[in-house]
């Protein structure tokens, strides 16, 4: 099937950003199953790829309603190409080691908790009731990391290292996390999105609270990265849809 | 999984038991008694559930890699979530079977160990490649099927925490082999192209599924003692026929044919007759001869020695965390 177009409103976009972070976000999560450092850990970052794929699938499912032309989640998922993706960049960010897979779902979990807990009271029914399930499993993703980093940082002087390297790799891609353009001014103003400004408290107390039990410091950024809700990416989001949209690509219109 | 284990040799000396304590231990297993970790048992039998547990946990681990291989590329996002807690229920049957023969005084470090070494092996089906979508469903469908066969006895095998593992692990593969299956009938109403490649799956899945149940009874050395102390209930080729008997239908229902020309149905005995296995191959595989061995083999070397700074991490930061609570607690005094 060729490349869908979705004539996004400005609800659409804002629904579809939610969605394609998670689902990429999951993506690199479940690179991990049957390759982490230990069997427990396969099974915890699959957990928490499958709750983010669960989310992925219920955002798109809206989106879809949203746009009301009878698409599926998989049109959504398998049939846009990377330009039409809104997702943070830190989601699509490769792997990495474990140090910086943990800081990354430390940064989005400390992140998403806040977000998701004010998303509860959004006038959009749909995104509200999502939330409530999302709050829920992102508490226990920041217990995971959280728990992790601190292991990681106040742990060898090896651990200590990659985990600071991993923190002043991807502290420059916090400041999407806070970003609102225009549809995020329409959302919030709509009352169907919280303001990121009023999770950035909680964000930092989060975050701060973990480092110092880390003994790591918070990074400063120079600068900050953006592009990913202008569907402008780094160079990676491109193969990572070329992997996870292959099939549906070389067989067009085929039912799986 | 895998009773492949059941037919190899047990090494280590020779022990002469208390012919005493070795009547009154298969007293128990003739009453049908659960065999517990504390109580005595012959050493032998010790040995061969360590080494069958053992086994059967490093399949699992290493079963993980040749479906992990399509977690990223899954074809929906529901065949996506599925195959991945699929791959997760794995990596847990595997964690559990090592806690199990941890009850038989062996760590599960010692047991990974030697497994990384290639001392102990782990079930042949997993040396071969997964190379289209239709090789998840084959797997589903015939592996997990061909596990289930071996599994369902192993529900009451004699060594209690085996047996209560299995029936979890059991649930759980007939839940796979059902979502295999579901796989392979949507890929065969679907179109010529989906069809042509769930037979070809078919054609390569079919022959290693059958050698899953290891060599014929003619050759298998220990099933004897294995069936006197109840580990194992039924042999290699009991099970390997009931096998072909449920799945062959199951086939022909989906439209597709076997690999195998000289099956066909036996109606004095109501069995489904195949024919001859390829133990050349078999023995090959189970050697280190497959298609994909080394590879298993170096994903998980790979993993292991990647994660070691992890572990590392792990341990430095305990041992951290109770000296500081130590000081804590004399600076409190």
């Amino acid at each position: 099937m060729t490349t869908i177009h979705v004539e996004e409103t400005p609800h659409l976009a804002y629904v579809l950003r939610l969605a394609d972070s998670a689902l990429i976000n999951s993506h690199r999560l479940s690179e991990w199953c049957g390759h982490a450092p230990m069997l427990e850990e396969d099974l915890a970052l699959a957990n928490i790829a499958l709750d983010l794929l669960g989310q992925a699938r219920l955002l798109y499912e809206h989106a879809a309603a949203l746009e009301g032309r009878g698409r599926s989640e998989d049109d959504l998922a398998y049939l846009r190409d990377a330009p039409q993706f809104k997702n943070l960049l830190i989601t699509e960010l490769p792997r990495g080691d474990f140090a910086f897979t943990i800081v990354r779902q430390t940064l989005l979990s400390a992140f998403f908790h806040p977000f998701w807990q004010l998303a509860r009271g959004s006038s959009d029914r749909t995104l509200a009731a999502i939330a409530g399930k999302a709050e829920k499993e992102v508490a226990y993703h920041l217990r995971h990391a959280g728990a992790w980093l601190v292991r990681l940082g106040d742990g060898t002087e090896e651990s200590r290292k990659r985990t600071v390297e991993a923190l002043e790799t991807l502290w420059p891609y916090t400041g999407e996390l806070f970003e609102v353009d225009a549809v995020g001014e329409a959302m919030i103003e709509a009352g169907i999105a919280p303001d990121p400004a009023s999770v950035r408290p909680v964000f930092e107390q989060t975050i701060d609270r973990l480092l110092a039990e880390a003994g790591l410091a918070r990074p400063v950024a120079a600068w900050m990265q953006t592009g990913g809700l202008r569907g402008v990416h780094t160079e990676h989001l491109g193969h990572l849809l070329a992997v996870m949209q292959h099939l549906q690509r070389a067989y067009p219109g085929a039912v799986w | 999984m895998y009773s492949q284990a059941l037919n190899e040799r047990i090494e280590g000396p020779r022990i002469v038991e208390d012919p005493e304590k070795l009547a009154a231990f298969q007293a128990r297993i003739d009453a049908e008694e659960r065999i517990e970790p504390n109580d005595w048992m012959p050493e032998a039998y010790r040995r061969t559930l360590i080494r069958q547990i053992s086994q059967h946990a490093h399949s699992e681990v290493v079963g993980m890699l040749p479906e992990g291989n399509w977690i990223t590329r899954a074809p929906s996002l529901r065949r996506k979530a599925a195959l991945l807690a699929k791959v997760q229920d794995e990596g847990g049957h595997g964690l559990y079977l090592y806690a199990a023969a941890e009850t038989l005084g062996v760590s599960r470090e010692e047991l990974y160990e030697q497994l990384l070494s290639g001392k102990a092996k782990y079930s042949s089906i997993f040396n071969y490649p997964t190379l289209t979508w239709a090789d998840i469903g084959c797997i589903g469908w015939l592996v997990d099927g061909a596990a289930i066969m071996n599994q369902i006895p192993l529900c009451r095998t004699s060594y209690g925490p085996y047996a209560r593992a299995m029936i979890r692990i059991c649930k759980e593969e007939s839940f796979h082999q059902r979502q295999g299956y579901e796989i392979m009938l949507t890929l065969c109403r679907g179109t010529p192209e989906q069809k042509a490649m769930a037979q070809d799956a078919l054609n390569r899945w079919w022959w290693p599924s059958l050698m899953m149940f290891g060599p014929p009874d003619s050759e298998s050395r220990h099933t004897e003692e294995s069936m006197r102390w109840k580990i194992k209930r039924f042999t290699n080729d009991e099970l390997r026929q009931k096998f072909v008997d449920a799945t062959v239908p199951q086939g022909h229902y989906l439209g597709l044919t076997f690999p195998d020309p000289e099956l066909r149905f036996d109606e004095a005995t109501g069995h489904w007759r195949f024919g001859r296995i390829d133990w050349e191959e078999f023995k090959r595989v189970l050697a280190g001869h497959g298609p994909c061995n080394r590879e298993r083999m170096a994903a998980r070397r790979k993993a292991h020695e990647e994660g070691a700074w992890v572990r590392e991490a792990v341990l430095a930061h305990a041992a951290k965390r109770r000296a500081r609570e130590r000081a804590q607690k004399i600076a409190a005094e």
